[in-house]
This record gives C-alpha cells, structure tokens and sequence, in this order.
C-alpha cells in the first residue's frame, strides 16, 4: 500500500493518510508516454479508414452555399481555452518539478496559478451554459453507434455508421476525464489553500480533521497525477498531423468547409447556409 | 513517537579513514545512509528512534576533515574541525574574530569539545513537534503543527515561513554568511563549492532539509575568504540563558569605515526563520551613511519588514529590529556611575 499511499500519524498516534506516493507521478507519466508510443506506432501500422476523397467533393459539390470558413471556436472559448491552458501547465510544472529534483519556491506560484484556472473552469461553466450548445460536448448512451462505428473504421471497416457532431467522441471522452480530475483538483486544492498563508483570508488548520484532511491532500495528489497523464495525451493529440486541423480550430476559431464535411456529421453539427457570407451556428 | 530513549536502533556501522572512502560509502549507500559527526545532532534521532537508518558513516576518523589551514588570504576550516579548535585557533581569533565569537556562544563547553564547526552549520532544525517524531510537513506530513492556534511557538519563525515555521539553530551559520564563507562539498562526482549564503534552502524550495546537500554529498570544508578579515565585527546571540542554549535570534555583522562612514558591510540573522538570512537590503541602505543612530534605527526598521508574527513569538520582532540596530551603531560598554 505504501506504493499508494504515505501514511503518518495524528498526535494522538492514530494512523492517517498524508499524501498518494509520488510513486504515482512515474507511473502516470509512463502511463502518458507509453499510451503515446503506442497510438503513434498503431497510427503508422493501422489501415484506419477516412473518408474517400471523392466522397467529400461529392459532399462539398451538394453545399455550395456552405461557407468556405466554418467558425468552430468563439474568441471567448479560445480566450478560456488558453488561459486554464497556461494555468495548467504552471499547476503542473510547480507541482512536480520539485518532486522531479528541480527545487524552488513554488507554493505561491502553485496556489495563484490554481486560482486562476478555477476561474477559468467557472467562468467556462456558465459560459457553456448559457452560451453554447451545453450537451454538445458531454457523452451518453446515444454515442454506442458513432463508438462502434470509430472502431469498426479503426480496423479498415467501411462504415457509413454516424459521424460527429462538433465534438469527435475521443474529444468528448477526453473532455469528461478531464472534468472529474480538474474538479477533484480544484475542490481539494481550494481547500487546501486553507492551510497555507495567503493575503486572502485567515489560516485555518483546523478545519477539518486529521483524517479528512488526508483525505483531501490524496485526493488532490490523485486528481495531480491524473493530468499528468491526460495533459501528455492532450499535447500529443493536438500536436498529431492528421488532428493539426483541430487545434488549429483553437487557435484561429474556424476550420475550413472541407474539414467540417471531412469529420463531422452536418446533421449533428447544424451549420447554416447562406449564399452571401460565412454564417454558422457557432454553439 | 519518542517513547524509548537511549538505546539506538540497530544500524551498520562506517569508519571510513579518508574521505574518498567516505564519499564512496555516503554514495553506496545513498539512500540508507547517516553521516555522523560530532553527533550531537545526530544521537538525539537516533536515541529517540526517530530516524532509523540502516548505515551510519562517522566521519571522526577522517583526518582530511580536521584542522584549520591558511590559504592564499583565506583559511580553510575542516568540517570535522571541532568548534573549540576554531575557538582556539590563533589565525581565526585574529582575522575573524566573528566566527571565534558565535563558536564560542554554541551551547557548552563539553558540547563544543565533541560539536564540529560542519555539524553545527548542517544540524537540523530543534522544532520539538518535528523531533518529537509528528508527521508534519518537514517530516514529509501534510501540516506544520507548530503553526496552530494553541501551538507553543515562542522559538519559531517570523520571516520566510512556508507552511513551516521551524528555525535554524547555528551559532556560526550567520558569522560563516557574513565573512563571505564558501562550503567545499564532495561526492563522488568531485567537489563543488557554494557561498555560505546558499547553503542553506527554506521550506519554500525544500521543505525537508536545511541545506542543499544532496545524498551522497559530504561538507568537506568551510573556506573563509580574506575580504572581510580583520574588519569591525558584531555578533550577538539572544538566548534564555547564557550557557547551553540556542539562539531565540542572533546577528553578525561585518563593516568597513571611512571615518564615521559605512564604506561596505554585510549583516545576517538566525533565529527568525528556517534558513539564517543575509540582509541584503540593510546592507544596501547602510552603505554610504553614517554610522549613527538614525542609520541604525532605519536599519532596524527595514529589517523586520514582512515579518509575521505566530501566537507566541512577537517578541522577535522589536528584539530582531534592535539586534540590527546594534549591529550597525555598536554597543556602548555599560558604566555604573
């Protein structure tokens, strides 16, 4: 257990978590890595199968008043996106770079970088509330027939089975994981917070008990070593020629008619035609 | 928890007779490894088997660690070399006459007969939540309880804490910063050398450890440069009682005059917080005045900026301000008319 976990004890010598092991920190980064050798080494073996070049000029030719630009990310989406982006990174990097051996003054720069991206996921959180098309992004039982379809194309099926929406399903899958770790991270981290000094309010230790607070320092090591993993994959995806197109998307905010016809489904990702200009549904 | 005293856990002793086998054995046995010196440090964890290592290198036999040795317009200090021989020596009583000063303010005579100069700056904090085996944040824990509402925290930190508010306890630590010292420290890599000043690390940077020594690492010697020997010194250590105990704050002080005026100093403090500070900005602010009441009080007052105070350590504050004011203004000898 203690390859988990690191336990002490209370004063009253009752036996309480402390920390996860940073054994986990190895293990996650590995785990980022290796999944990436991996999906590389399958991308170059595999006959996954895309859409017949013919397939999509007979899609363009049938849209012509398809605007040549889908807009696909509102500045303020990419504004947010970036932002918990670089808050992330620092989270990370002042997180585990004095595990790694890299020793410097980090706590303050771990708790305002930490401010800012609970910030950033809040103001994100109304703003895919109130301004996007919320379901959009989330996954459900009604996505079993584009997941059978992803893997039947995987292995070099020609399958006709349902694109997707604004949000390919690896996307979306991605999205969720990420959710419940950044979650876990902020929740335990903002707690946390208590017990260090900062301008913003009164230290208090004893908020919780001994076991609790254990509790919480293992929930934010946890959620901690979780992104490790899946902020590996995320670079790795965004950084992959064939997915260059999307990050693109995040950068500029549009992508191209071709590539809206290429990988999504136009019935699930309604973009308005107009013979004059570019005019999409943006949710 | 310390509940059996005075009999150690079994360990497997090293007597190493060079220090290239010590710093063979130090690398061998890295992660298991306990570098013994003078021990007085080192016979309390293990009496109180609190740390329970597996190998103990005692480094007493290694005769390259001992003595003082004059080079260039410097001396080297062996790390072994017993802070009574520093006490002794003619060469530092006379050029440094800081550091004979805040050896001879460590603990007792008995103490400075076994303690060695590289065990008294390398010791490990003496914050009793910490030694008495509690799972705190310098002992890899999730709290710092000397940092509670109802903590006792009268010796602990008002400046630099970072969720730890233990203090150093050196004596020459901020005599060693203010003579511009450098740390020799050998592994089997070679030797690298440090100033003084960054030697010691806060909790901010690494919050289990009060130094930069790495495993595997040895302090080899203490070099004192020629700079500042011979200049007007000051050191004062404040402590309970005047024999045997550690400083609740201390000061050292080096300045050169042209007339009444600073032409340079440095000045470092121990006591206040987990690593002794060198107070760069006093120094800046010093240079160039008077040596006089004003300079001192601004002194004085500057250094305290920041400070924060814990539920029973306020004091530090006006007895830290006051030690730099005296350090820069000096002391006048009491007379009783």
């Amino acid at each position: 257990m203690d390859y988990l976990l690191t336990w002490g004890h209370s004063p009253w010598g009752q036996q309480i978590l402390t920390h996860v092991s940073w054994n986990l920190l190895w293990a996650s980064l590995f785990a980022g890595v290796a999944f990436l050798l991996a999906h590389a080494s399958y991308m170059v073996l595999s006959a996954h199968r895309k859409r017949h070049p013919d397939e999509t000029d007979a899609m363009e030719a049938s849209r012509p008043h398809l605007s040549a630009r889908i807009s696909r990310h509102s500045l303020t989406a990419r504004l947010f996106h970036w932002v918990m982006a670089v808050a992330m990174f620092v989270l990370l990097f002042t997180a585990f770079l004095p595990i790694a051996g890299v020793k410097f003054a980090w706590v303050t720069w771990h708790w305002m970088a930490g401010l800012v991206l609970a910030a950033s996921i809040t103001f994100h959180m109304i703003h895919a509330t109130f301004w996007m098309d919320f379901w959009s992004i989330w996954v459900g039982p009604k996505d079993l027939p584009e997941l059978r379809a992803e893997i039947l194309r995987e292995f070099g099926h020609d399958v006709p089975g349902p694109k997707p929406g604004k949000y390919p399903l690896g996307n979306r899958l991605y999205h969720l994981a990420i959710v419940v770790a950044a979650l876990s991270v902020i929740a335990s981290g903002l707690t946390m917070m208590v017990r260090v000094r900062t301008p913003l309010f009164t230290r208090n230790p004893y908020l919780l008990g001994d076991a609790t607070w254990g509790v919480v320092y293992v929930t934010h090591g946890m959620a901690g070593v979780a992104l490790v993993g899946l902020v590996i994959a995320h670079v790795y995806f965004a950084v992959r020629p064939e997915k260059w197109w999307i990050t693109k998307g995040m950068i500029v905010g549009w992508i191209t008619r071709r590539q809206y016809l290429e990988h999504h489904d136009p019935h699930r990702w309604v973009v308005a035609e107009t013979a004059r200009r570019a005019e999409t549904r943006t949710p | 928890m310390a509940v059996i005293r005075d009999v150690m856990p079994a360990f497997e002793l090293f007597q190493p007779a060079s220090l290239a086998d010590a710093v063979s054995l130090v690398d061998r046995y890295a992660t298991d490894a306990w570098i013994l010196a003078g021990g007085l440090d080192s016979f309390d964890w293990l009496k109180d088997r609190i740390k329970r290592p597996r190998y103990v290198v005692d480094l007493s036999g290694v005769a390259e660690l001992k003595g003082v040795r004059e080079s260039g317009d410097g001396v080297d200090i062996g790390a072994m070399t017993t802070l009574t021989e520093v006490v002794r020596h003619p060469v530092v009583r006379e050029r440094y006459g800081i550091l004979t000063e805040a050896a001879e303010a460590a603990a007792s005579p008995q103490i400075r007969n076994q303690g060695t100069i590289g065990g008294n700056v390398s010791q490990d904090t003496r914050c009793w939540y910490y030694r008495s085996g509690w799972s705190c944040y310098r002992a890899g824990g999730n709290i710092c309880y000397a940092d509670t509402p109802d903590a006792i925290n009268r010796e602990h930190a008002i400046l630099g804490a970072d969720r730890c508010v233990a203090v150093n306890p050196s004596d020459t630590a901020p005599a060693l910063i203010t003579l511009g010292a450098s740390m020799v420290i050998r592994s089997v890599a070679g030797e690298r050398v440090i100033d003084a000043e960054d030697y010691f690390v806060g909790p901010g940077t690494d919050i289990t450890r009060m130094n930069v020594l790495q495993r595997g690492e040895i302090l080899a010697a203490i070099r004192l440069p020629g700079d500042w020997a011979g200049s007007r010194f000051y050191f004062e250590k404040v402590r309970d009682r005047q024999v045997w105990d550690f400083a609740l704050v201390s000061v050292a002080s080096a300045m050169t005059l042209s007339g009444n005026t600073i032409q340079n100093m440095r000045l470092a403090v121990n006591g206040v917080a987990a690593r002794p500070l060198r107070l760069v900005a006093v120094e800046a602010l010093a240079r160039g005045r008077a040596r006089d009441e004003d300079t001192a009080a601004m002194a004085g007052e500057l250094a305290v900026q920041g400070a924060q105070a814990l539920r029973l350590n306020a004091y530090k504050i006006p007895m830290m301000r006051n030690l730099v004011k005296r350090a820069i203004r000096g002391v006048e000898p009491w007379t009783i008319s």
